[in-house]
């Protein structure tokens, strides 16, 4: 025990399992927290946190700021939309900038891949990747891991599929690295021109076919079919798409167990998940929103004790 | 390092069961009052107690909560070694009751002044009293005293007192320990 091994969270690559154990032991100890009458310890009350999402966020810019209060830390925002990055200020400087008004650590959203990583070598704040491009999501995974190991009780030994858009997907990316590193076998399932090439080196198998890959697992995580991305027709229609890949009531029926069932939302209902799974007692989807606050909690608690303090 | 004994295992009974008779004296049938052993070590102390009211003074369904104070600890990124947390469990409302918080020993008062806050997040408690086995004298860094102490000891900075229970460490003692 009981320190982590890195100063920033900038993926799951860089982190350890045991790096990832110590941080689903502590997010149990949020996760009662968040549960009392009153949600507030006051660990991070002399921490100021920056959120600085470039790129749209709700869900995970929201569960960020919460697991911030919640932690009793300084918390400030920023989204690019409204911000002097639309005048042509670098990264760095508005980084800097921001810095300079002394903040401790910095929540990051980008579109770039590895922006957090390049941030890491040029700044002193200890960074957070809250999702850099079709990179990493270092959180997401973590929490639907965590999420696994509460309703199975341990995710080494498990089969889990990860359904959809691949290719564009930072949470896929994320989650084959900490399902890999708690022992469980991973597989992908979508569209072929999904699929990134070769991905068959990070060690998963790759199925083509739906039902096959839910026979298999014991977990679905269903991606959602991110349109924004889609600069070129991946798939001829939607409705083609989810006739093959989508989730619904008579697919998970006919498979003689029960599987669990997530999504890391947004959801697209009726496209790859239907309303009835994603409110079934087989989805865990409302959990992972939950365990996402206090799996952050943790997070920035841990990297929180390593930050050096100013004694002046 | 040299160990010296401070209280062997029979000396350890005398004062549980002194401890207890006079939590008794002052809350009666324990209807309103809660323990709360403080975590890591408070919880054994807090058990042998509960265990000792409830089998020899025959009283019956006594509430005992462990409460961790690690994220409400004042020392947060200034000592040396992270802080650990431990669990919490009070599956209880402590609105209106008395509380009697129990921990093994106290030194500089550091660890109940979080505890008083800790405790907040569970309601509010009509009155809130002090329990330990081990008092150490003239080390104080707040105003906090116990209501009900096993022994006081003097020992300077760099003594420690260690208190051994036989479920945990083996056997029941209290030792001072020169390093």
């Amino acid at each position: 025990m009981s320190e982590l091994s890195v100063n920033h969270l900038l993926g799951i690559k860089y982190i350890t399992e045991r790096d990832i154990q110590l941080i689903f032991e502590t997010a149990d100890h949020f996760k009662e927290v968040i549960n009392r009458p009153i949600k507030k310890v006051p660990s991070l009350r002399d921490i100021t946190i920056a959120n600085l999402f470039f790129e749209n966020s709700t869900r995970t810019r929201l569960s960020f700021e919460l697991a911030e209060k919640r932690l009793s830390a300084d918390v400030i925002n920023f989204s690019a939309a409204s911000s002097s990055v639309k005048k042509g200020e670098t990264l760095i400087d508005t980084v800097n900038n921001i810095l300079s008004m002394k903040v401790d650590m910095v929540v990051m959203r980008h579109p770039n891949p590895g922006a957090g990583v390049f941030l890491s070598k040029h700044i002193d704040a200890s960074i957070v990747n809250a999702g850099d491009g079709a990179h990493e999501h270092p959180t997401q995974a973590l929490l639907d891991c965590y999420s696994i190991r509460e309703k199975l009780g341990d995710v080494a030994g498990k089969n889990v599929v990860i359904v959809g858009d691949i290719l564009h997907s930072r949470v896929a990316l994320s989650n084959i690295f900490a399902l890999q590193k708690l022992g469980a076998d991973v597989k992908v399932c979508g569209p072929r021109t999904l699929i990134p090439k070769h991905i068959e080196k990070l060690g998963v198998s790759v199925e083509t076919n739906l039902m096959k890959a839910l026979e298999w697992c014991d977990v679905a995580n269903m991606l959602r079919v991110q349109n924004e991305r889609m600069d070129i027709s991946y798939f001829p229609t939607t409705r083609e798409y989810t006739q093959q890949f989508g989730l619904n009531k008579a697919k998970l029926e006919s498979l003689d167990k029960e599987i669990v069932v997530m999504h890391p939302g947004p959801i697209n209902r009726g496209v790859e998940i239907t309303s009835d799974v994603a409110d079934s007692g087989q989805a865990i989807i409302l959990d992972q929103v939950q365990n996402g606050v206090a799996i952050r909690m943790a997070v920035l608690y841990l990297l929180a004790s390593k930050i050096e303090r100013d004694e002046g | 390092m040299s160990h010296k004994v401070l209280l062997n295992a029979t000396e350890v009974h005398i004062a549980l069961h002194r401890l207890a008779c006079q939590l008794i004296e002052n809350h009666d049938t324990f209807e309103n009052t809660v323990l709360i052993g403080i975590q890591p070590r408070g919880i054994f102390l807090a058990e042998r107690l509960k265990q000792l009211i409830e089998q020899e003074y025959k009283i019956k369904n006594v509430l005992l909560g462990y409460l961790d104070i690690t994220f409400y600890r004042d020392d947060f990124r200034r000592s040396d070694k992270p802080l650990e947390a431990n669990t919490t469990k009070i599956d209880f409302i402590v609105e209106d009751k008395k509380v009697v918080f129990i921990d093994d020993v106290l030194y500089t008062g550091r660890s109940i002044r979080s505890a008083l806050t800790a405790i907040q997040s569970f309601g509010r408690p009509s009155e809130i009293e002090l329990l330990t086995l081990i008092d150490r004298r003239f080390s104080r860094h707040l105003p906090i005293q116990p209501d009900y102490r096993g022994r006081q000891v003097d020992a300077i900075n760099e003594e420690k007192v260690k208190v051994c229970w036989t479920e945990n460490d083996g056997e029941d003692a209290v030792y001072l320990v020169k390093s």
